[in-house]
This record gives C-alpha cells, structure tokens and sequence, in this order.
C-alpha cells in the first residue's frame, strides 16, 4: 500500500511538468495550428537559463526555496522570449506557407536549438546544484520532499492562472476565438501577430518552468533532455485531446501515473514503450482524446 | 458634404486574375448604400480591401479625411470601419456573449463594451435569451444577428455587411433589413454588399452596380429600382 502511495505521488509530481509543457504544446497548436517540435527544446533550454543562473548567482541566492522560484522566473523569462523570437523569425514569415514546410521548419528549430545549446555547454551533462532533497513529508507513507511539493504547488498554481487567462480575460478570447477563425478575428480588430506572440510567450515560459523543475528533480541536464519531453508533452496533449488546455493537464497526469506504475512493476525500459504505445492507441481509437468533444455546428 | 468613405481608382488582382479594375465608390454620413452585383463582381474584394485583408495594386481609399489604403486591418477597426464578412463567421465555440466580447476587443473600457453588448441585446432580444449558448448552436438567422451585433460592439461609425441575408428565409431577411434599418438611424452609416437586389435596395439610399471590377451604374436606390437594365439583370421581371 504505502509503494502504491509513492507511485501516485511520484506519478504526480512527473505529471505535474510534464503538463506544463504539454500547456504550451496544446495552445500553440490550438491558435496557429502547428505541432511546435521545438517546443520540447523550450524546456530544455529553461533548464539551461536556469543552470546558468545557478551558477553566476549561486553564492548570492543560496539554495533554499526562494532561490528555486527565482531561478524559475528567470527561466521563464528567457524562454519566453526565445518562444516570441523563434515565432517571429521562424514561423510568422511561413503563416500561409502549407502546413508541411512550418513543421520542417519546427524540426529545423529543434536541432538549431539542440545543437547550439551543445557548443554553448558542451555535450557532456551538467549537474544542477539545486535539488529537491531535504525536508520531507509522509503522506499515509509516501515521501516527498518539501522542495517537490513547493514544485507541484507552483506547476498548480501556474495552470490555475492560464485557465483563468484564457477563460476570463480579453486576451484569453481572442486567443480562442483566433483558434477558430484567425480572419474573422482581423475584422474584429484583433491584433493577431501580437495575441499570437503573446502565446508563444506564455507557453514557452510555462516549459521553462518545468525545464527547471526538472533539473532540480533529476539533477542532471543534457541538451537532448528536451527531445523525448516534447514527444511526452505531445502524447499528453493528444490523450487530453490537442488543443484543450484542461485535456492537455489531464493527459499529462494521465500519463505521469502510467509511466510511474509501468516502471515499478515492469521496469524502467518500459516507461517510453507504455507512454507512445498510449500515443498510438489514442491516435486510432480516439484521435479526439478525453476531452476533446466536438460541439454541433449548424451551417 | 465630405462623404466618410471615398474610394477612388481601386485595382485589386489576385494573382494574374483582376478582380477591380479602377472603382469608384463612396458612403456618406448616415447613409446606406448598397452594393449590387452577380458573383465575382467584385463585391466582396470591395470591402475586403477596406477592411485591410487584401491589399489594392493602385487607388486609394480615404475614410474620415485620412488615407487608410495601406492600414493593418485593427486599426481599421479602430479608426470605425467593421466589416461583417460573408457566411458570419462567428465564433462557434465561443458564446453569444464571448462573441460579443470579441466584437469590443478594440474598446479598451469595459464599460463601453458592456454598455454596447446591452444595446445589442435591446436590438436583438433573442441574443439576450441565448447568451450562454455556444455561437455554433444558432439558427443562420441568429448567427447573421450574431455577426452584425459583434460589429456594433465596436462602435463603428460605418458598418460593411457583406451578403447578411445570404441563405436566409425570406421572413428572417425582412428582421435582418430591419436591424439595418434602426441600426443606421441609430446614426451609423452602412455599406450593404447583396445579390438580393430587391431587399437591398428597399433599405438602401443609393446604390452602385458593380460588374468585372467596375461600377456600371449608381444613383439613388429608388433610381435604380425601375431601372430596366437593373430590373431586367438584378431584379427579375
């Protein structure tokens, strides 16, 4: 029982990033239509900004809690604006280019970013030297460190912000209603660039988040971390149903809870084979995902 | 008077294939006028080119006194020109009141958005009644409702509606001339783009005939009702 515990726990708390950057995966496809194969890059390249930020402030922010939200802000920063940059240089000008050459182009992306990354930090991993050790708490049994819950709290937290965003707000509207029918929202006088690079900043600053929580779990970063993530993230938002925010969080815990039960009873090599043998069984018996019901349109 | 709109010498082509070939056309203050036309005329790519979604080759076109040939279609909107376009195109997972909301994006008072959403609602009560439901769930007539209050949310001073009774019964396409009507008493000009002539033009002030990318006739909507050319070509006999 108390191994049944730890696995949900643990299950959890892998699904908790693996949705944030499922979020950014799911609105960007949701409003340009494009799968962003770069996106898992984001993230990897949030766990680097961070790295970099441990290590020019390391003496400075010391190691605490505060330091690791630090760290995420400044992560978030970053690849926020890398994800309006790479939009405005790599995918605006392809717009009304067929959707064939922006994905190559998103391919493109992925390595430019894999590979830059490499010659600015070396192939070789690096060792993040913040952790989620320390304090923990026992949960009917489970443990989790209080740095790993501070985690989770914040991924919570920062999902409950974008729902309401998107939910509530004037920009969350027009994201929708750009998902929809991008030219109708010119004629209403929506600035479409702008709501568009807006979501490019908003769903890489999420990955970003979760590129640091994954540095702080793992404890190690490669500049390849972020290519099996994307393809996790994508798995998620298909599960959950591709452009439904709410469908991408819960594919992500969906698949969190898989991975986390296959590995602990078949092993570890059967993580990935569980996650994309669900891609696969989604994309044929489901392709709408969980949630992803379609509305009645009359004409 | 200084009409609010003047187009002159527009050329438009998609590609190779000339879809304006120099047009003339202009809206006055208060008014509506209706554009008139058979398929491929030339009607939409008008008002599409106002809009600012397709761009003109030659001419410009001046709206309150300035040029806005070369404008980004919000600020389009913001300057007072809506254009409603052709099959609605509503947001149909958005609610009636979402798709309203969208309509003020360019408003940046809430106030004024809420205020002009409450009007719509006076205009077109049945919105009222179905403001939580999704746009896709409307009828077409409710849908063409749907779009023109969308526009009026964001306070135009000229609204362009590009074929509101298309697919419509006849019944609901006298409500939607209706709407227009009280609309442009309401003081807002309308640039009304139909291949029903005959609705068109009992709601219309003037009126131009636009054929291959030019005007072939204009004159007041009267005018142009016992016109033989228009009646025999537009009207039916």
């Amino acid at each position: 029982m108390h191994h049944f515990i730890q696995l949900v726990v643990s299950g959890l708390f892998v699904g908790s990033f693996y949705a944030l950057v499922a979020l950014g995966y799911s609105m960007v496809y949701g409003i340009i239509k494009l799968l962003n194969f770069a996106h898992g890059d984001i993230y990897m390249l949030g766990a680097f900004a961070g790295f970099t930020v441990l290590s020019v402030g390391a003496g400075a922010l010391g190691g605490g809690l505060i330091a690791l939200i630090a760290i995420m802000i400044a992560a978030m920063a970053a690849t926020g604006t890398f994800g309006v940059i790479l939009e405005r240089v790599a995918y605006r000008p392809l717009r009304s280019a067929p959707r064939l050459s922006v994905l190559i182009t998103a391919v493109g992306a992925s390595f430019a970013l894999e590979y830059g990354i490499a010659v600015a930090f070396g192939p070789n991993p690096q060792v993040y030297q913040i952790g989620v050790t320390g304090g923990t708490l026992n949960i009917a049994g489970a443990r989790i460190t209080y740095a790993q819950l501070a985690m989770m709290a914040i991924a919570v937290l920062l999902m409950i912000a974008l729902d309401t965003l998107v939910r509530k707000t004037r920009s969350g509207r027009a994201m929708r209603a750009i998902a929809q029918d991008p030219k109708a929202c010119l004629l209403m006088g929506v600035n479409v660039d702008r709501v568009i690079a807006r979501t490019f900043f908003i769903g890489s600053a999420l990955a970003g988040a979760a590129g640091v929580m994954a540095g702080a779990y793992y404890g190690k970063i490669d500049f390849l971390m972020g290519f099996v993530i994307g393809l996790k993230a994508f798995t998620a938002a298909v599960i959950g149903g591709i452009g439904n925010l709410r469908g991408a969080v819960l594919g992500a815990v969906v698949l969190g809870l898989l991975e986390s039960f296959a590995v602990a009873y078949l092993g570890s090599e059967w993580r990935d084979v569980f996650a994309f043998g669900f891609l696969i069984l989604f994309l044929t018996v489901r392709p709408t995902g969980l949630l992803g019901e379609r509305v009645t349109e009359r004409v | 008077m200084e009409p609010i709109l003047d187009i002159k010498g527009l050329e438009v082509a998609y590609g190779k294939v000339e879809a304006l070939r120099g047009l003339d056309l202009c809206v006055g203050e208060k008014e509506i006028v209706a554009l008139l036309g058979n398929n491929g005329a030339g009607k939409s790519t008008t008002v599409s080119t106002i809009s600012g979604v397709v761009r003109s080759r030659a001419g410009t076109i001046t709206a309150f006194g300035r040029d806005i040939t070369a404008a980004a279609p919000w600020s389009i909107v913001e300057r007072g020109i809506v254009h409603v376009p052709e099959g609605r195109r509503i947001f149909s997972r958005l609610t009636v009141h979402e798709n309203l909301q969208v309509g003020g994006y360019t408003v940046r008072e809430t106030a004024t958005v809420d205020k002009r959403i409450k009007q719509v609602y006076e205009l077109f009560p049945r919105m009222a009644e179905r403001r939580h439901q999704q746009g896709g769930t409307l009828s077409g007539g409710e849908q063409q409702m749907l779009a023109i209050g969308r526009a009026m949310v964001a306070g135009p001073r000229l609204i362009m509606l590009d074929e509101p009774s298309m697919g419509l019964a006849p019944l609901v396409v006298a409500q939607v001339m209706d709407a227009i009507r009280s609309i442009n008493e309401a003081g807002t000009s309308v640039l009304l783009i139909e291949q029903n002539a005959r609705a068109a033009l009992k709601v219309a002030h003037r009126g131009y005939v636009i054929d291959s990318g030019r005007v072939t006739l204009t004159g007041p909507a009267g005018d142009l009702r016992t016109d033989p050319q228009v009646v025999e070509a537009y009207l039916g006999a």
